[in-house]
This record gives C-alpha cells, sequence and structure tokens, in this order.
C-alpha cells in the first residue's frame, strides 16, 4: 500500500503566537516552527500501518517555507521513506482554496492508495483540507476518525473508521483511493531513535514549485480585509485574605452575575 | 536565558550531534524525568524496562560501530550522557555501564564470536551487562584483585567477589576480570564473558544505600564458576583491558555530571526567580546573584573542558590524564553546584519535590567511583612532574 500523509508546520502552540497586522499572517519571527502535533499522529498512524505490512511506503508531502523542511526530517527521522515539499513564495498567505489546489495537484503527480492528515492544524484551524482534497480529486474520504483500521489490502480491502459526534458512536467503511484525517484520539507518535534521525538526512525529498504542478492562475476565494489586535487584558482583581476572602469573593461573582 | 547556553557552547556542536542530544533530552523528559523521583525515594529502579526503552532510541553503545549500534561521535555521546544525567546519574550509571563498559570491553576485546552473539542484543537493551573489576578490598588498586582464574583442561574456573557492581543482579552477562597468574603479576589479568546463568555465578543486591539510589548495585561472587575457553577476552591481557574501558566511561562521566549540574542550576534559577523573601525574589538580592554567577560560570567551564576533550576524543587522542582533568573537574564542580543550589533552595531543597538533593547524593558516588578525584589527581600530577604516586 502506497500512503501520503500531510504535514504542516506550525509555530509551537506551547510558545507566544501571533498575526502580523500588516499582512494578516503568522508572524513567524516570534515562535518557534515546529512539526504541527497532529500530523505527528497522521504519520504514525501511516507508520502503525508500514510496520504491519513492510511493503507499505509512507511518503510525508508539506507545503510551505524552505524551513518546513524540519517538519520533513522529523517525519522521515521517525521512519517515512521519503518526502514531498512544495516551496513557492508564491504561495505565501495561501487560502484553503489555493492550498487544496496545490495539495491536490501534486497528488495527481504520482500513485497512491491512502492519504492520511490531521484533522485541523494547530494555527490555521480550518479543518476542511481534506474533505477538499477529496473532492478535487474525486475519492471517497471519512474525516475526523478517532481510529481506523484496514480490511485486507490495497486491492479490494477496505478501511474501516470509527469516529464520534454529539453523543453518536460512527463506524465508517470505504475503499481505496481515498482520503482520511484523523483526530487526537489516535496514537502518539513515536520518538525517532537514533538510526532514524541519522538515516533521515539521506532519504529523497522532492521540492516542487507551483509552475512544476502547472498552476499559475492562483487566486484566493477569501482575503484577509484587515487584522487588528485584541486589546491587553486588565489587570485582575487582587483579594488579599485578611479575614474578608470570602465576602469579597462573593461581591466579585455577584458583579459578574456569576452566583 | 539559560545557565547553559551562556557562551553558545551549541554552537560548538556538530548539527548530527545536537539532533541526537535533543532526541535524547525530549525522550528523558517524557520517559523518564516523571518517574525517577519515586524510583529514588523507593530504590526500585524497573532496570528491564528502561535498558529496553533506551535501546529503541539507539543510546546503548551509541558510540560503537557495527553489532546495531548507532556509531555516533564521541561528542554526541558525551551529550547524551549529560541528558541523561540530568534526570538521574542513576540512568546514566545505566547507559554508561551497559555501553562503555560491558559492550566497549566485548567491542574491543572480543572475539567475533563473542560479539555477534551480545552486541546486538545488549544495544537494543534486551540483555543487559554489568562490568566486574572492583573487589571488597581492591578499589583503586585493582591489580591485586583476589578473583583467580584456574585453568582446567581448556577450561577455566573463576573464584572469587566482585563489589559496587552496577546492574550486576539484572544483568545477563558479567565482564569479569580474573588474575590468572599464581604469582599474581598484573600482566596476567584476563578478561572473562560470564552469561549469569552460569553455575556459581550470584549476584546479591547491595541495599539501603543513600546515594545512586534509582540504580542497581550488587556484588558478584563467583563459586567455582566453570567457562569454556571461549569465554576469554581474547584481546585483553593485563590491566591496560579493564582502563581502556573504564576510560571510555569516565568520557561519558565528564559530560553527565554536568548535566546533574545543569538541572540543578536551572531548577535553582527558576526557584530563586519565583521565590519571594522580605518581600521580593530570592534572585534579586546580591548574595543569591554571587552565588548563582559562580556556579554558572563553573558550569560553563566545565563545559569547554569537556568540549575539548570530546573533540580530542573524536580526533582519536584522547589520554588518561586528560579524561582525568575532565572527570575531576566535572564530579568536583557539579556537587559543589548541586551543593550551592540546596543553599538557595531552603528547606526545599531536602525535598523529593526539587531534583537537587537527589543530584546532590547521587554526585557523591560519582565523584568517587571510576577512579577516585585523588586517583585523578595523581594521574594528572604524574603526567606533569613524571613521578609517580602511586603504581
Amino acid at each position: 500500500m502506497k500512503i501520503i500523509t500531510l504535514v504542516k508546520q506550525v509555530p509551537d502552540t506551547w510558545s507566544e503566537r501571533r498575526l502580523d497586522p500588516e499582512t494578516g499572517r503568522v508572524d513567524r519571527a516570534v515562535s518557534e516552527a515546529v512539526i504541527d502535533e497532529i500530523s505527528e499522529r497522521a504519520i504514525e498512524a501511516a507508520l502503525a500501518l508500514k510496520d504491519a505490512d513492510k511493503s507499505t511506503t509512507v511518503t510525508l508531502l508539506t507545503m510551505g517555507p524552505a524551513g518546513a523542511l524540519d517538519a520533513l526530517r522529523k517525519g522521515l527521522s521517525m521512519g517515512a521513506d521519503d518526502a514531498v515539499h512544495i516551496r513557492d513564495d508564491a504561495l505565501q498567505g495561501a487560502d484553503v482554496t489555493i492550498t487544496s489546489r496545490v495539495i491536490a495537484a501534486a497528488l495527481l503527480r504520482r500513485p497512491w492508495d491512502l492519504v492520511i492528515a490531521g484533522n485541523e492544524s494547530t494555527d490555521g484551524r480550518g479543518g476542511v483540507l481534506p474533505a477538499m482534497l477529496a473532492e478535487r480529486l474525486g475519492v471517497a474520504s471519512a474525516t475526523g476518525l478517532d481510529s481506523f483500521e484496514l480490511t485486507g489490502g490495497a486491492a479490494g480491502g477496505d478501511l474501516v473508521g470509527r469516529r464520534s459526534a454529539d453523543g453518536v458512536d460512527e463506524v465508517l467503511r470505504l475503499g481505496f483511493p481515498s482520503v482520511v484525517s484523523i483526530t487526537e484520539r489516535m496514537p502518539d507518535a513515536r520518538f525517532p531513535n537514533f538510526r532514524g534521525i541519522l538515516g533521515a538526512k539521506k532519504k529523497p525529498v522532492e521540492v516542487l514549485t507551483a509552475a512544476d504542478l502547472g498552476l499559475t492562475d492562483l487566486h484566493p476565494a477569501v482575503s484577509v480585509v484587515s487584522v487588528a489586535e485584541r486589546p491587553p487584558r486588565q489587570a485582575g482583581t487582587r483579594i488579599i485574605d485578611d479575614g474578608s476572602a470570602a465576602a469579597a469573593l462573593a461581591d466579585f461573582f455577584a458583579s459578574r452575575r456569576l452566583i | 536565558m539559560a545557565p547553559a547556553s551562556l557562551i553558545d557552547t551549541d554552537s560548538k556542536f556538530d548539527p548530527d550531534d545536537l539532533e541526537l542530544r535533543d532526541a535524547v533530552r525530549s525522550f528523558c523528559d517524557n520517559r523518564f524525568r516523571p518517574g525517577v523521583s519515586e524510583w529514588y525515594e523507593t530504590g526500585e529502579f524497573p532496570v528491564r524496562e528502561a535498558a529496553r526503552e533506551l535501546g529503541g532510541l539507539g543510546v546503548l553503545g551509541m558510540h560503537l560501530t557495527g553489532y546495531g549500534c548507532a556509531g555516533s561521535s564521541a561528542m554526541a555521546y558525551g551529550l547524551a550522557c549529560l541528558e541523561l544525567e540530568a534526570v538521574d546519574s542513576g540512568l546514566r550509571s545505566l547507559v554508561s555501564v551497559q555501553g562503555s563498559l560491558a559492550m566497549f570491553a566485548i567491542w574491543k576485546w572480543g572475539s567475533e564470536e563473542q560479539k555477534a552473539h551480545w552486541l546486538p542484543r545488549m544495544a537494543r537493551g534486551e540483555a543487559i551487562g554489568c562490568f566486574g573489576l572492583t573487589e571488597p578490598d581492591f578499589g583503586s588498586n585493582p591489580g591485586g584483585m583476589r578473583t583467580f582464574a584456574r585453568r582446567d583442561g581448556d577450561d577455566w574456573v573463576l573464584n572469587g567477589n566482585k563489589m559496587w557492581i552496577t546492574n550486576g543482579s539484572v544483568a545477563d552477562v558479567a565482564i569479569v576480570w580474573a588474575q590468572t597468574s599464581p604469582q599474581g603479576d598484573a600482566s596476567g589479568i584476563r578478561g572473562f564473558v560470564v552469561p549469569t546463568d552460569t553455575a556459581g555465578f550470584s549476584a546479591p543486591q547491595i541495599k539501603h544505600k543513600l546515594s545512586l539510589r534509582a540504580s542497581v548495585t550488587s556484588e558478584l561472587v563467583l563459586d567455582e564458576v566453570r567457562l569454556p575457553a571461549a569465554a576469554v577476552l581474547p584481546g585483553a591481557a593485563g590491566l591496560r583491558g579493564p582502563l581502556t574501558c573504564l576510560n571510555e566511561a569516565r568520557f561519558g562521566i565528564v559530560f553527565g555530571a554536568l548535566g546533574a549540574a545543569r538541572d540543578c542550576l536551572e531548577t535553582t534559577i527558576r526557584y530563586s526567580r519565583e521565590r519571594e523573601v522580605f518581600g521580593r525574589p530570592l534572585a534579586g538580592y546580591q548574595l543569591t546573584q554571587a552565588k548563582l554567577a559562580d556556579m554558572t560560570l563553573e558550569l560553563e567551564k566545565g563545559m569547554l573542558l569537556a568540549i575539548r576533550l570530546g573533540e580530542l576524543k573524536d580526533g582519536g587522542g584522547l589520554k588518561p590524564e586528560q579524561i582525568s582533568l575532565g572527570k575531576l573537574n566535572s564530579t568536583r564542580e557539579a556537587l559543589e553546584i548541586a551543593r550551592g543550589c540546596r543553599t538557595i533552595l531552603g528547606a526545599a531543597g531536602i525535598t523529593g519535590e526539587f531534583p537537587v538533593m537527589r543530584h546532590a547524593n547521587n554526585l557523591e558516588s560519582v565523584l568517587t567511583y571510576e577512579g577516585t578525584s585523588e586517583i585523578h589527581q595523581l594521574s594528572i600530577a604524574r603526567a606533569i612532574t613524571g613521578h609517580a604516586a602511586f603504581n
């Protein structure tokens, strides 16, 4: 089975994150760029299939600036076979319409059975890319899976996924090729070992531009009109317990209509 | 700014080495740091599980080549030791003994059969090794060892006791050094690869330790242990055999002890910034600042020395007295840093809530094992004076 896992590099969730008010885009200077945790889980899901069937290949695919190569290297050090890096300054600030067009075009360049993506990135949080890709490619899609397994091989086999929403547990079955997205309920990513880390540098990474994909006429469907920072938080109310704290707390809650 | 980055020592390292270092750090923070205080308090360290996890990561015998070993630089091995010991000296001891003593002895002095049989399993952490040199009455003077290997036909029969053996009770294989010369000539010392299920071998655990509690320490008892001729390490004759292995482990300690010191210092800086005394942070007082500055200076100086020794080792020319400089400095200064940090933490410093007292207690062992401070002073002084104050 040939699997392509979508990878995104994002500003570290654990550090400060902000948008550049001029461009409305992520200010990459203020926080460290890391591989999105949900991408790591998606890679883990792919590698688990490779563990079970050694003939499975796992290709990583990302669209991002030069630094996004680090995210691909992380995935390669975990055990993925190779990677595709779509890197083009013209794609800066792309919306999901453009991103889905570009990634769909890249996916059309090579054979695959299954695309695995995270359900949404921690920065853009669109959550629609996997479904848009499936729509553009005309293949089956199941999003937000909490778990999935394969029944049979790529030829004639199925993927059975489970997800829960609004108190309902769903079981979905789909054939190949297909696009799935997974949630944080999927297993944690494995740690890359030394052999993986040292070997990752030798694994092939194909670099593509939008022109390589035959895409020249890229226009966002949505444009950001303005970005304004939220006003800074006011200092909180400090209650010193000199015997009156209970009453002061109660008054505070009452003033907010919380009690 | 972190105390360990004030002079940007990271820029001295190869990017590959830094990647391995970062992998060990994040692995240790995730898998070992959460449980270490409890292991230390109970004295129950899950060695087998830890060894398998470390083997999976690739740390065990990482600087050796072939036989499933990662083949990293010596510098990367040093940095891995630093990160391991930042969690606990016991954890680093496990890795030192496995990789630098037991595996290294087989890798350096062993036969092809011994290497093929043991090294891949040891690299994966599926087989645990220990290293028996020290005896109850022979520590700094191992040449006087009483453990004796008697020739009986083609076989060897070993009798004797080894003491303070890390991982002894959990080991699958023991590298045991024994005298074969009835006259006690140091040149008669040989190394033996002893499967621990051999009849006559036992390894009672040493209890009631107040240091290295997250580490298994044992006695080895050899009572008419019969071994085939193939059990001897063919490449090792005399004290040079075990001492070469010890130099490998000591190199790891040069970096490792600084990891414990870094953890103490980072913990203490954090604490001093949060802890208020007389209405303002402890970190703002001149006496505290002087302590923190001095300790940071010693840590950075120690790093520079360690890095220099790493360069020499990767260049293939690290001498014993150079290792002695690093081992002496790192352990002595790390212990001073741990104690200094403890004074800033006050009473909180003696609890298991903070790692400082645990590191300090561990470093008391690290100061004297793998060559006491005094032996390293003598080794350095012998090199600069030309006079040997010991044999």
